[in-house]
């Protein structure tokens, strides 16, 4: 094995193929800074998951006079149905799913919509009296929601029991759809840079068809003649991934970190970390990529 | 050393077959001319031997291999005991004399001293230890031959095979080919020679099969191109 001919030859086909190498180092670059971004979409949904849902509380809303008709045809909920509640959370069936729960007047729902919604014109016309009155329940594993929503819903004088993770699905499938739409763009970008290291490595033997037929000649093994352009495709593809790594590293340092974070400073963003997470997988993802596609051309194209 | 058993040969797309039914065994040693038109299928037995191809029906066997049933992975280790030269050198034009010999050497993973040592002594078996530094493109035919067979024999191959070694070259350049072409016979390598060159076999004297239509027509030891009984069948097709 002599490794300095055999990285002699392969610098020997970057140079020769230099604009092709180029084109795909850019393929490569572009493709994986898709992947790259899928995956961090998909840690920070993850990241975002375990901390709404561990916060994620299910409310018991109580009929209000406003509440429309056919949940609440008795308007107002009572007294009593607000005791009702409480001694059912609080009874032997349910109140081991419960971590807590709290009970939410129509004063503290209308000083809480009044800092939420300040300056917001709505705010101004909002009466307290139109705001459910409300049970929030933090329960042990949040995942065990309908076990409440079951047991208060159809309740005379409850008009609704929300879990709150059911907005926060909403969002994450938004975001999950961003997720899969990259993988897919990323999914065609690898596709056209498996065919582009092909064509490549498929020029450079071409160019080099003299030297390879003397070497089949005089029995080089077919492991040193497809292995310079084997590393030829993975050097490139390999410095397409290293720059899609820091590409996406420039996304979560400059744009996540540095802008989101700061204008959206109570949701958890994903880090530099998770970017050093990810650039491992993309280098890998790129080597084996360009070896396979490279190891397949030259096959293809060198019989005994 | 060589042993091709009732060899047919049929290339697609071919209206006739390339070879037909062709046996012939080579002893160690010897030297062999192969002769007969274009076409006769001289080409097609060298690349049968070199294991380029592998016969429709029949068997070859060179140095103990049955190249039939010799796996694709164990061809090129075959290969580096047969060295091969053509009527077109194949030299590399961008490297030196020196550095197309080199460069069979490191392809087959020799180490830097072995090709160190064996690229110099080659070069002065062939008369060109002078030219080591210059490109093939400054070199005459003749000397470029040389250095293909620079190269087919720096690594001692068992057997050499020559497909029309002085096609290219004026009778006074062959006949200094041939002498080192005997040269390399004389230390015992066997010498398989496809040629048309009437003047070289007939001084030579050496075995001659002479090939027609894919058949072997002809197979003396010790004689020449001219008195091959069947010499009449193959002028008139030759040319």
């Amino acid at each position: 094995m002599r490794l300095g001919f055999v990285f002699g030859e392969v610098g020997q086909g970057l140079r020769r193929n230099a604009s092709m190498v180029i084109s795909i180092v850019l393929v490569t670059l572009v493709s994986l800074t898709f992947v790259g971004t899928a995956l961090l979409l998909q840690l920070q949904i993850g990241q975002m998951k375990s901390y709404w849902y561990e916060r994620a509380q299910v409310a018991v809303y109580l009929c209000t006079d406003t509440s429309p008709s056919a949940s609440c045809p008795q308007g107002e909920a009572s007294i009593d149905v607000q005791k009702l509640v409480e001694q059912k959370l609080k009874s032997d069936l349910i109140s081991p799913y419960i971590d807590r729960f709290y009970f939410e007047d129509h004063k503290q729902a209308y000083d809480n919509f009044q800092k939420q919604f300040k300056g917001n014109t709505i705010a101004k016309y909002v009466t307290p009296a139109q705001l459910n009155q409300t049970f929030w329940v933090k329960l042990k594993d949040p995942t065990q929601s309908p076990i409440i929503t079951q047991s208060f819903t159809g309740v005379a004088g409850v008009e609704e029991v929300r879990d709150q993770r059911s907005y926060l699905d909403q969002i994450f499938a938004i975001l999950n759809a961003a997720s899969l739409a990259s993988i897919g763009v990323a999914a065609l970008m690898l596709f056209s840079a498996t065919l582009l290291i092909s064509t490549t490595i498929r020029l450079s033997a071409l160019s080099r068809r003299r030297e390879l037929g003397i070497m089949r000649l005089v029995g080089a093994s077919n492991f040193y003649i497809q292995l310079p352009f084997i590393l030829e495709g993975v050097v490139a593809a390999t410095i397409g991934s290293i720059l899609a790594s820091a590409a996406v590293w420039a996304v979560v340092h400059f744009f996540v970190r540095g802008y989101l974070a700061t204008v959206l400073p109570f949701t958890s963003f994903v880090g530099d970390n998770q970017a050093f997470m990810v650039a491992p997988v993309l280098i890998g993802a790129g080597i084996v990529l360009a070896a396979v596609a490279s190891g397949v051309a030259i096959r293809r194209y060198l019989k005994i | 050393m060589i042993r091709i058993d009732n060899v047919t040969k049929h290339y697609n797309g071919a209206a006739r077959a390339a070879l037909e039914s062709v046996t012939l065994e080579i002893e160690k040693g010897d030297f062999v001319f192969l002769v007969g038109a274009s076409g006769s299928g001289k080409s097609s037995l060298m690349r049968l031997m070199l294991r380029e191809d592998v016969p429709n029906s029949g068997s070859v066997y060179v140095l103990g291999e049955n190249l039939k049933r010799l796996p694709n992975r164990r061809v090129p280790y075959f290969r580096r005991k047969v060295g091969m030269v053509f009527q077109d050198f194949r030299l590399l034009p961008n490297k030196t004399v020196a550095q197309n010999v080199a460069f069979s050497l490191e392809v087959i993973g020799k180490s830097q001293g072995f090709i160190q040592a064996a690229v110099p002594d080659v070069l002065e078996l062939v008369g060109l230890a002078h030219k080591a530094g210059n490109l093939p493109g400054e070199l005459s035919g003749g000397e470029q031959q040389r250095v293909a067979l620079a190269r087919a024999i720096v690594n001692k191959p068992a057997i050499l095979l020559a497909d029309e070694p002085t096609g290219n070259l004026d009778p006074a350049t062959s006949e200094d080919i041939m002498r080192l072409i005997e040269r390399i016979n004389a230390a015992g390598t066997t010498v398989v020679m496809a040629t048309h060159d009437r003047a070289i076999v007939d001084r030579l004297q050496k075995r001659v099969v002479v090939l027609s239509h894919g058949q072997i027509i002809s197979d003396e030891r010790e004689t020449g191109y001219s008195f091959t009984p069947a010499n009449q069948n193959t002028n008139e097709d030759d040319n």
